[in-house]
């Protein structure tokens, strides 16, 4: 058997049929979902992907999450519902309150688009159960708006309970506090983050690594052993 | 209070002796007098704004159509070949039942008045004529030039075209997979921003732009029309910059890319339903073209009802909506019965569609606002009988001096030491520096099939995920060469970028362009365009590539003084498999680097010229097309059978920068040695036409020399992938962490 995983496409979403395809290299089954529908069509898990949903002109997110796909996904997010928020989807996370802390624009203003290296703080989410802790992987990155900001209290929290999923290394692109590239909620079903593992799931194409696939791996042999 | 009666075509007629704005408009004496004579009376105001807009250089093309021609007349024998010009874009065979449409359009003089929004709705109107051609957008490409480096206007100009071309591209989702980065002096004032775009489609999907079938309803859908971009095409891109007149900046349209997202998705999805017989995008001329040319190019008429169009201002006057080049917007032509299902999947898309007008069975375009009929034309004199001017054309005076100004004549480094230090000062200069600064502001991931993208030598995209087929574009120019000698300097744009698609291992198939040059009023700049035009029509029936559509940029000049002449090609190639591409970079450490082509004394034009002595003269290298097309067909053929690892092509810069690149890029050095015959200098800086640099692995050395040695290219064996520094044994060696220094720290330095 396989599993479904729903990709949400909002007016503005770019990256929705790359994760389609990062979900069927992996060996699931995707599921296109639709932003006015609130029916999440028995999926599995949800992955809310990148680009620019409603131009991100208000700010980055902060329309997304109040469409009616997003009622039912926090909904079931908070009963458990694997959902992983990539760039955009990261930032709708964040507005939703399903994760805490907020993207600002990048430290240096411009638009970023690097190979990006990443350690794995936390391979025991949901969606990076086939990476060990420790990890140093390389994910594409780009964004405007990715540099991570949260209060100290809330840092130090995710700290302490190991909710930081993925730290950038070498280069901290954009700014983020603690160069926190991903993280994710105590429940651990929930995980958002800056990089672009759908554009690291071929040898040939993109970065020309395929260091993004466990995070689609990871979930099928969550969903398939559960 | 009085009113102003609404200039019907009734009151015109009436009120013969009205003066009219016309030379406001743009629109020369004459060419009002013909307008007269064509309608038989006073055009209306709604009437003259059409004409002036469509008549304008950027539309007509009235300067440049008789030496245009000769695309056509000497176009080679192309079974690729689906589409050619006068649609909104080429349309190539690919093979698997793929056609692939493409084209590079300039937005200069929008850029410079206004950066961010010029170059953001560049890339938004070249999307669209890829969208028109019922193709989805797969890449775009940005050939740039601007002015000096350092001069302080182009740090006002360089972030605001980048950021536009990031902005709108990232957020509609294309990658950004090539183009070029070019700084002169001659760009000062009147800077090149060109945009290309490729799409991709089933044969059986081509839509062109025609408006046929009495009854089928005409639709205009995507952004509401505002006041914008009003004469942007007539007063903007078709006039010299002259600081006396008044700011021009009302005439730049804004562009809205997630308006355009939604255009694209909702669109392709009409097309999927086969619900559109016809289709036209709205850019330059807006409503004025996409009418006029739609129905000029159908069976019958058409009826438009303006008071229709949705508005962003409502007190916007007919003309005005006639001419606005408000951005976002389509006009589709769709048969009653599928007018419903049209709209459906428009609102779907959250895009505003309305219908405004229907075609007819007779052969007359006419408009109607508040029930007075304010346009009453024949749609071909509007938007294909337009002027045609044979502008006078001479050489230059100056031109012999120039080119007896001879740049093999200067003073050439005389010790290793100096060698070493112009070897550092070009791959630091700004021209030859790396432009990742750039670049990295582009989303080049984005879809999930880019293979290759700069600083490779050519972009290259996958089409379909089971074969593996794929495409590649380049595109090259060299204003210095042209300024050089215009024939061979548009000769090279094209071998260059030939060669650097074929250095990737794709088949070059067809050609677009995009020909920037000063003023058509000058006979010199009229003798440059007249000369790049004969010299890129005849290279390309030699090479059997043919220009599939293309865009001029006249009036690129301030005061009385024009840019270099400045063709820019984008050739377009096909892949069997993408697996097969080569990549610039160095790959495994001991592979054979050897030298394809010729390597001769030619230094006119060349960036070593540029760099050290500040020169411009002499003559271009020389053009070779036959050499050119050898040297791809081993390219190609070596990428298929796995003969080389990496492969880059040798163009501005020479062989040296090429080698850095490539080292640099692979993380791995190169131990070089001068081959018998050339001295040092020559062999590093050189720009001799039809070479490339390849690796070659030790397994297929003897392999790769009996191909090169059976079809008789010339083939140097040059030295060895190896270590940790450039090595010019005997003269000097250099190590990646100063050459990284050098060429990745000149562009953040001067514009971060």
């Amino acid at each position: 058997m396989t599993a479904r995983i729903g990709v949400v496409t909002f007016p503005g979403s770019l990256d929705d049929r790359d994760t389609q395809r990062a979900i069927r290299l992996a060996g699931a089954e995707p599921v296109a979902l639709w932003h006015k529908d609130k029916n999440l069509h028995q999926v599995d898990a949800v992955v809310l992907p990148g680009g620019f949903s409603y131009g991100d002109y208000l700010r980055a997110g902060a329309i997304s999450r109040f469409s009616p796909v997003m009622e039912t996904v926090i909904e079931q997010a908070k009963s458990g519902l694997p959902v992983l928020g990539i760039c955009n989807g990261f930032q709708i996370l964040t507005e939703a309150h399903l994760l805490p802390g907020a993207m600002l624009g990048n430290n240096h203003l411009h638009f970023i688009c690097r190979d990006q290296k990443l350690r794995v703080e936390n391979a025991d989410t949901s969606w990076t159960g086939d990476y060990t802790a420790g990890q140093e992987i390389h994910i594409p990155l780009k964004n405007m708006d990715g540099r991570y900001v949260a209060d100290e209290h809330t840092l130090d929290e995710l700290e302490a309970e190991g909710r930081v999923v993925f730290r950038y290394l070498d280069v901290n692109p954009n700014g983020s506090l603690r160069d926190i590239a991903g993280i994710t909620n105590a429940a651990g079903n929930v995980v958002g983050l800056m990089p672009h593992p759908e554009h690291a799931v071929e040898p040939l194409i993109g970065s020309g690594r395929t260091d993004g696939l466990p995070f689609f791996t990871s979930i099928l042999k969550k969903l398939v052993n559960a | 209070m009085s009113r102003t009666p609404l200039d019907t075509v009734e009151h015109a007629a009436e009120t013969p002796d009205v003066e009219l704005p016309w030379a406001e408009l743009g629109l020369k004496k004459d060419e009002y007098e013909r307008v007269v004579e064509i309608l038989g009376r006073r055009p209306t105001g709604a009437e003259l704004a059409m004409y002036s807009v469509m008549w304008s250089e950027h539309c007509s093309y009235k300067s440049s159509k008789v030496h245009l021609r000769q695309f056509g007349e000497k176009a080679p024998q192309s079974d690729a070949l689906l589409v050619g010009i006068g649609e909104n874009a080429g349309v190539v065979d690919v093979g698997q039942g793929y056609a692939v449409t493409f084209k590079v359009e300039s937005h200069n003089h929008p850029s410079y008045v206004e950066p961010y929004q010029g170059a953001a709705t560049g890339v938004g109107g070249i999307v669209r004529d890829i969208i028109a051609m019922g193709a989805r957008p797969v890449a775009v490409v940005d050939p740039l030039r601007f002015g000096a480096a350092d001069h302080p206007d182009t740090k006002r100009v360089l972030p605001g075209v980048v950021a536009g071309i990031g902005g709108y591209g990232n957020c509609l989702g294309l990658p950004n997979i090539g183009g070029e980065v070019v700084f002169d002096a001659c760009y000062q004032g009147n800077p090149l921003v060109n945009a290309g775009a490729i799409g991709v489609m089933r044969h059986e999907d081509i839509h062109l732009a025609k408006a046929s079938g009495a009854g089928n309803k005409v639709i205009l859908y995507g952004a509401r029309t505002g006041g914008d971009g009003i004469g942007g095409a007539s007063i903007l891109a078709s006039e010299t910059f002259d600081d006396a007149k008044p700011s021009k900046r009302p005439a730049v349209q804004v562009g809205d890319p997630f308006q355009e997202k939604l255009l694209i998705e909702c669109t392709l999805e009409a097309f999927a339903e086969k619900l559109v017989v016809g289709i036209q995008d709205l850019g330059a001329a807006g409503l004025s073209c996409a009418t006029s040319e739609l129905a000029s190019n159908g069976s019958g008429g058409m009826t438009v009802t303006l008071d229709d169009v949705p508005l962003r201002d409502s007190t916007l006057s007919p003309e005005e909506i006639l001419m606005s080049e408000s951005q976002e917007r389509m006009c589709a032509v769709v048969e009653p019965s599928k007018v419903d299902r049209f709209l459906e999947i428009c609102e779907k898309w959250d895009v505003i569609a309305t219908v405004i007008g229907e075609v007819t069975d007779g052969d007359r375009l006419e408009i109607f606002w508040h029930g007075g009929k304010i346009v009453d034309v024949d749609p071909r004199t509007v938007a294909h009988d337009g002027p045609v001017y044979e502008r006078p054309y001479a050489r230059p005076s100056w031109q012999d001096a120039l080119q007896a100004d001879d740049a093999n004549k200067l003073a050439r480094p005389g010790t290793s030491e100096e060698l070493k230090s112009q070897v550092l000062a070009l791959v630091s200069s700004p021209n030859q520096a790396s432009k990742k600064w750039i670049t990295s502001q582009y989303d080049h991931f984005v879809q999930g099939n880019t293979v290759l993208a700069q600083p490779e030598d050519s972009g290259m995209i996958r089409i379909d995920e089971e074969t593996g087929l794929g495409v590649a574009i380049a595109t090259d120019g060299n204003g210095r060469y042209a300024k050089l000698d215009p024939y061979a300097g548009a000769q090279l744009a094209l071998s260059e970028a030939y060669r650097n698609v074929a250095t990737t291992g794709a088949k070059p198939l067809a050609v677009s362009d995009c020909l920037n040059f000063g003023s058509p009023e000058d006979p010199a700049v009229m003798w440059q365009f007249a000369e790049a035009i004969r010299g890129l029509a005849d290279a390309c029936q030699q090479l059997g590539t043919p220009v599939t559509g293309g865009n001029v940029s006249l009036y690129n000049q301030t005061g009385d003084v024009a840019i270099h002449p400045t063709p820019v090609v984008a050739v377009l190639g096909v892949i069997d498999d993408v697996a097969r591409r080569t990549p610039v970079a160095f790959q495994e450490e001991g592979q054979l680097l050897y030298l394809l082509g010729d390597t001769r004394e030619e230094f006119g034009g060349s960036a070593w010229s540029q760099v050290v002595h500040d020169h411009l003269g002499g003559l271009p290298p020389k053009v070779d097309l036959e050499r050119e097309r050898l040297l791809a067909e081993i390219l190609i053929s070596a990428s298929r059978d796995g003969m080389i690892d990496s492969a880059h092509d040798l163009s501005d810069g020479g062989l040296i920068q090429a080698v850095v690149e490539s080292a640099l890029l692979g993380e791995k050095g190169a131990r070089l040695i001068v081959p018998d015959g050339l001295d040092a200098f020559t062999f590093l800086f050189s720009e001799s036409a039809g070479r490339a640099v390849v690796a070659v692995p030790r397994s297929e050395e003897l392999r790769f020399n009996d191909m090169c040695g059976a079809r008789g290219l010339p083939v140097t064996r040059i030295g060895v992938v190896d270590g940790d520094s450039v090595d010019v044994q005997g003269e000097f060696a250099l190590s990646l962490a100063e050459l990284r220094e050098a060429h990745e720290g000149t562009i953040p330095a001067l514009l971060a």
